[in-house]
């Protein structure tokens, strides 16, 4: 259970960390194949569960022209792939009051007037390690569809590859962010129900409940939580609780 | 790579009983639930009971108290600074409130100080959001539909979660601050999943009695971290970000107060000292401790600091006896180790089952009951699913999932998860996942108030690095609960803390100075350093060719 035992018996096979030959344990991934060949992290390194955006990695293969990428946490590594990290990748990002910016496609060109230089070169999809159809959701965000950029971009995680590749010059994932909050909070239907409910709370509505549950001991906790009704896995979202009690 | 052939031969056997399992379901016939007598059985096969894991602290306001070796060796050693040799008449950085933190707690704490008119710097060892935060998938809990659920129900939740160990005033704010939370999330844009009329879309979670889990497709925390990020770049002119500079000593004034922090800039191995009015630690969690040697979830920074820190000047830890093992890590793929599977699996109907294709488990147990039946079921009955490298570890059956909800669902709900199994060409809206137990979350920490105060004054507590909210045991969907509702009330506390002028005096680093003395007199600790700041991955072939590099501790 502990690290990297597999690097005991694994077969050993080469590879290039900027430029420079390794041999690591065929079975692991980038991340570890790099702190087996005597790297500390500092940089490049951040969840290690493939959603931080830390350690894009760009690498080739021998005879193949094309640029390969992947998250160095997530990929395993190849015999005779030559390799960088880019942890970092300047990136203009433009601030904003969200409280008063309008949802509207217009505000965000006029934050990002760069947003209008792209070429649909789609080298900013290629080089996406998480698959983000990045082209596509720039080409909506010109569009003034905001709800498709923001479904499009869902899954980035702005590690900024994007940007490393543009023509144009773009901060692509910045872009995104703000398309995603612009659709959430402004343009995501309202949540009438969790406003309700802030209020009642306000109100104090169950402050004598929860007073009650306070002050009392673990064994009559116990008796009301053992007793407390269950919502079946499969109710409607509209499911009725028999008991109205602490309701 | 794909299954081999001996693991596809298990999961036949799986697929033998899956049409059944699925009928039910749908019935709506569950594998009963244990009573609490049940589970005092079940937890003794949790490593959090097997008394060898642990020892009693021998210095500190909580000597005598009995945790992991792992967090006992870095509690018991000395700090990365000689105190002596620092000058503290001078100091490098100034502000209000320095947040110590880069996570969802420390990120809502620095909005709220903000608001509340401080100037802030926020101080993190990595980049900004590399944090647990951005890991978590599964959902926030909060009871926002008041015609089935309420704070009442909540609270009773996590109590029995927790086995009814947790602080009562710490979980009433927890449980009537949600709704407010999710209001407020939603108002700076993030988006959670929602239903046709624009209701939230809530599920089940391990221990809830009602389907309260609020989510962003598989991506929950990310979507909360990046949002809470994004507006914290947006408030520059007030908050500072500081990157790769963790804290590694907390300064106090004379008068007792806590007055600032050593902060370690990782890069150029600089010292600085900042001085601030009033701190907020929210440093997290301490999964890469890698307590008994388990695989953990968490990022690479969690090596459980704020906690050193702040037990050393002088705030006594509580809960921190009780690990939390996620019930379901990967165990195969390998180079997927650890990583976690989110508990929204079983909330969506996925069973656990054994090598046999047996449930043994009722799938919405609270987590600490999930892990020790997963471990019971693995080690004394011998129905564990061998993997290749030699472990063991059971089934979690998403296929079942499509066929509950419609075809595509998996990929739709799980998009994170099924484009890394992907990559492994396993796809799991077809095949099932092999998973084990894994190092998740750390239950306890420093003691603190509902108001994130602490008993030093101007030093406040939130997140996963404080104890008491969750008792011995955290339910799914709190944690990112807890770390915003207790980011905003220690980053509002704060700043009203900074308004009420709090008095200025000499910088001191006196409480290190003493804490080395009792570590002296009780001959334990002094060669040991931490905190850890980050852990130690250098295969032991390789640093004994570092012929001229030294280490202090795990850094180089």
């Amino acid at each position: 259970m502990s690290q990297a035992p597999e690097s005991l018996t694994a077969k050993l096979i080469p590879i290039y960390i900027m430029g420079k030959r390794y041999e690591v344990p065929e079975t692991l991934t980038i991340m570890k194949a790099i702190e087996h060949a005597g790297y500390k992290f500092i940089r490049g390194c951040g969840c290690r569960g493939g959603i931080c955006g830390a350690c894009g990695t760009v690498y080739r293969r021998p005879g193949d022209y094309r640029i390969h990428v992947g998250l160095a946490c997530q990929t395993v590594v190849e015999p005779e792939m030559v390799l960088t990290q880019i942890p970092f990748y300047p990136a203009n990002r433009a601030s904003y009051d969200y409280a008063t910016m309008e949802a509207v496609g217009a505000a965000v060109g006029a934050l990002y007037p760069e947003l209008f230089r792209c070429v649909a070169c789609n080298a900013c999809t290629k080089v996406c390690p998480m698959d983000v159809e990045v082209m596509d959701y720039i080409a909506a965000v010109k569009r003034g569809d905001l709800a498709e950029a923001m479904r499009l971009s869902f899954d980035c995680i702005q590690c900024g590859l994007c940007a490393s590749r543009c023509m144009g010059e773009l901060p692509q994932y910045h872009i995104a962010q703000l398309v995603r909050r612009l659709y959430g909070g402004k343009l995501a239907p309202a949540t009438d129900h969790v406003d309700a409910m802030v209020k009642k709370i306000a109100d104090g509505y169950y402050q004598q409940k929860i007073d009650e549950l306070k002050k009392m001991s673990v064994d009559e906790l116990k008796k009301l939580y053992t007793a407390r009704e269950q919502e079946p896995h499969q109710a409607p979202e509209l499911w009725k609780a028999k008991s109205a009690e602490g309701l | 790579m794909p299954y081999p052939e001996e693991l596809k031969k298990l999961i036949k056997i799986v697929e033998g009983t899956r049409a059944e399992r699925v009928a039910r379901k749908k019935a709506g016939e569950e594998v009963p639930f244990l009573s609490l007598e049940q589970r005092k059985e079940r937890l003794k096969h949790h490593p959090d009971f097997q008394e060898e894991g642990r020892r009693p602290l021998k210095v500190g306001a909580s000597k005598g108290y009995a945790i992991a070796h792992e967090f006992a060796d870095l509690l018991e050693a000395r700090s990365r600074i000689d105190p002596n040799k620092v000058d503290l008449s001078r100091w490098d950085l100034e502000t209000d409130v320095l947040v110590i933190g880069g996570g969802g707690a420390g990120s809502s704490a620095a909005l709220l100080a903000q608001e509340h008119g401080a100037k802030v710097l926020l101080a993190t060892k990595l980049r900004h959001g590399d944090a647990n935060t951005m890991m978590a998938e599964g959902g926030i809990q909060a009871a926002t539909k008041g015609d089935k659920d309420s704070p009442y129900y909540h609270y009773l939740d996590v109590m029995g979660g927790g086995h009814f160990t947790n602080v009562p005033e710490l979980v009433e704010r927890l449980v009537t601050d949600a709704p407010d939370v999710i209001r407020w999330l939603k108002a700076l844009g993030c988006n959670f999943t929602q239903i046709e009329d624009g209701r939230l879309a809530t599920l089940h979670g391990g221990g809830t009695s009602r389907k309260r889990m609020h989510y962003a497709a598989d991506i929950t925390g990310a979507e909360i971290m990046r949002t809470l990020r994004d507006e914290v770049r947006n408030r520059r002119a007030d908050i500072t970000v500081l990157e790769f500079s963790p804290a590694v000593e907390l300064l106090l004034n004379e008068h007792g107060a806590c007055a600032g922090a050593v902060l370690y800039n990782l890069e150029t191995e600089t010292y600085q000292l900042c001085k601030a009015k009033a701190v907020v630690m929210a440093t997290g969690g301490s999964g890469r401790l890698h307590v008994r040697g388990f695989m953990t979830t968490n990022h690479y920074g969690a090596t459980g600091d704020g906690v050193i820190l702040g037990y050393r000047a002088g705030v006594p830890v509580s809960f921190l006896h009780t690990v939390q093992y996620h019930p379901t890590g990967v165990a195969f793929q390998e180079q997927a180790e650890g990583i976690l599977i989110t508990e929204k699996f079983r909330g969506a109907g996925a069973n656990l089952v054994n090598v046999d294709g047996q449930q043994f488990v009722n799938e919405r147990e609270p987590r600490d009951i999930e892990a020790a039946s997963i471990i019971l079921e693995c080690t004394e009955k011998r129905k564990g699913v061998p993997t290749p490298s030699g472990k063991t570890g059971v089934w979690l059956d998403s296929p079942m999932i499509d066929m509950l909800e419609g075809e595509g669902t998996v990929k739709r709900e799980f998009p994170g998860k099924h484009i890394l199994f992907k990559r492994f060409e396993i796809d799991i809206a077809k095949e099932p996942m092999l998973i084990y137990p894994t190092l998740h979350y750390q239950n306890g920490g420093l003691e603190f108030k509902a108001s994130g105060e602490t008993k030093i004054p101007g030093f406040f507590v939130a997140g996963e690095v404080g104890g008491g909210i969750h008792g011995a045991n955290r339910l799914m969907g709190n944690s990112l609960l807890d770390i915003v509702v207790f980011g905003r009330v220690a980053g509002a506390s704060a700043g009203s803390f900074v308004k009420s002028k709090p008095r200025d005096g000499k910088l001191s680093l006196e409480h290190v100075s003493r804490y080395h003395a009792e570590l002296e007199a009780a001959g334990v600790g002094m060669d040991r350093v931490a905190p850890m700041v980050l852990p130690d991955y250098t295969p032991a072939d390789v640093k004994k060719k570092q012929w001229t590099a030294h280490y202090e501790g795990t850094l180089r």
